[in-house]
């Protein structure tokens, strides 16, 4: 594995006057993405900023009924916390089915945020790949993309965003509070992570320097709520399609319903436009069906890929069935 | 793939055994001083002054300079649970951890599993039970399988049920598919340790 210089910090503005990936120095907390691929070389930080010391591994309820995340609380210290079981069972659900036991101890809440793809060509150095060489070209357009997205692609770059528990947070809803040299703002969680189009090297909103040092859940929506994983083996494994499901009942009716995939897309992926045809709808077979084909109007297939279509609509049109079965107890 | 350098930990030597006591470490001649730095880990309830570099991966570490060669390198990139550990009582994929971020930490390697749970030294109840059950075959995943199953047994949030253990011992890959036997094992185990059978 190639050298870097290694500093631990004490202080958030300590953390912050150091500049991030952009320069060629990266922060460390869990390590399970980072050091993965320093020792591919795939990324190559001169610097690495080590902020495990830093005051952000706590829990908070806010008094506007908000839970606010620590950067720093662990995969599993997430998934297992009482408030979070409770109120938001569709982001542990998520947390659980992503990784192994032994490395959602390690993984942070930020860390995760900030997971890289698992694209083969972006993890080989030898291949030409946009996000890891800008204009080199994507390997994966004309290659062996099974695995690959189909939805927010473009013709740079169609590398799937492997978190589950980023699909969670975008269902339950969630604002990240970044903080920088300029000082802290707030960004929200589902237009944190970008589009490839022409820069598939910008993966999301973060400026030089800035550390995320919080994701805040919305207030709980209640309903009924379920993650669903469809994937290669049952277990360890990323997600070939995965849905979110948040669906609050007014009688038999859907009244307000959130959805988000994962596996299918290249950021964490809100499908409004199924939520938009089921919204007052009866809470039906046919009608999930219909919400399923209306989030995959502009998908695009590519050679090996074109059966996240049908998967996608399928892991949507049972957790839909799941959450509303959930909603009803 | 890139080139992986396994010995990025750099310097130092121990003897094996010799540790009861901190120690440092002679380094090497061909070890730059502004290079590396001086760190003590607490390894099976030991400490251990040792000159590392910034890079060094608590797994090589662990077996480079401890000379504790129970924890195992299988793929070095967290997919295989070869080099599972325990920090702090949670189990962890060593291959993915910088030893200089493990300073204060009690990191507990196969070779102090049995000891740091109260049991005479090969002795643990996981250990005994993968011996009853023939839980492995080639072995070389068996020290990281009995890491992640002593911690799911006394994790109490992990439930007793098979389908519950496979799945927070998936991150433990065993090639030789042995994991119908390593099943039982923790099944066992886990019925001494917490008083159900």
């Amino acid at each position: 594995m190639r050298t870097f210089e290694l500093e631990s910090v004490e202080a958030i503005d300590q953390a912050v006057r150091h500049r991030s990936v952009h320069d060629g120095q990266a922060f460390i907390a869990g390590g399970t993405t980072l050091l993965d691929l320093v020792k591919l070389d795939v990324m190559q930080p001169e610097k690495v900023v080590d902020v495990t010391r830093l005051p952000l591994k706590r829990i908070e309820l806010l008094d506007d009924g908000r839970l606010k995340v620590g950067a720093l609380v662990s995969n599993t210290e997430l998934a297992r916390h009482d408030i979070v079981m409770r109120d938001y069972p569709v982001l542990s659900e998520a947390l659980l089915s992503g990784a192994s036991t032994g490395l959602r101890n390690m993984a942070t809440t930020g860390g995760n945020v900030m997971q890289r793809t698992r694209c083969p060509y972006f993890r080989d150095p030898d291949m030409p790949c946009n996000k890891r060489e800008p204009g080199s070209g994507c390997s994966a357009i004309d290659g062996i993309n099974r695995n690959h997205a189909v939805l927010g692609t473009s013709d740079q770059c169609i590398a799937t965003h492997p978190s589950d528990m980023c699909v969670g947070m975008v269902a339950a809803g969630a604002t990240l509070v970044l903080e920088g040299p300029e000082g802290q703002r707030e960004v929200a969680f589902e237009d944190y992570h970008l589009l490839p189009g022409n820069t598939p090297e910008r993966e999301h909103d973060l400026k030089p320097g800035e550390l995320i040092t919080h994701v805040i859940l919305d207030a709980p929506r209640g309903g009924g709520q379920h993650y669903l994983k469809l994937r290669d083996r049952a277990s360890y494994e990323f997600a070939l399609a995965s849905c979110a499901a948040i669906v609050t009942l007014d009688g038999d009716s859907v009244s307000d319903v959130r959805l988000a995939l994962g596996g299918v897309a290249t950021r964490p992926w809100r499908a409004t436009a199924a939520e938009e045809v089921l919204k007052g709808q009866p809470a039906t077979q046919e009608n999930f069906e219909r919400a399923a084909e209306a989030a995959f109007t502009d998908a695009v297939a590519y050679s090996h890929n074109g059966y996240k279509i049908t998967l996608g609509k399928q892991a949507i049109a049972r957790a839909l069935r799941d959450a509303t079965a959930a909603a009803r107890v | 793939m890139a080139s992986v350098n396994r010995h990025s930990t750099g310097v130092g030597f121990c003897t094996p055994g010799a540790q009861a006591e901190i120690a440092e470490r002679p380094r090497a001649a061909s070890g730059k001083t502004s290079d590396t730095r001086r760190i003590t880990l607490t390894v099976n309830g030991q400490q251990h002054a040792l000159q590392v570099a910034p890079n060094a991966v608590l797994l090589d570490v662990l077996r480079d300079e401890l000379n504790l060669f129970g924890t195992k390198k299988g793929c070095d990139h967290g997919q295989c649970g070869a080099c599972t550990v325990h920090v702090n009582g949670r189990s962890v994929n060593s291959c993915l951890m910088l030893a200089c971020m493990q300073e204060g930490a009690e990191i507990v390697t196969i070779e102090g599993l049995a000891e740091s749970a109260g049991f005479e030294q090969g002795h643990h109840p996981v250990q005994e039970a993968f011996l009853e059950h023939d839980a492995y075959q080639c072995g070389y995943c068996t020290a990281g399988q009995m890491m992640t199953a002593s911690a799911i047994i006394s994790d109490d949030s992990i439930d007793g049920d098979e389908a519950s253990l496979r799945e927070a011992m998936s991150g433990n890959i065993c090639r030789c598919g042995a994991y119908k036997n390593i099943l039982e094992a923790v099944q066992q185990a886990r019925g001494k340790m917490r008083g159900g059978q």
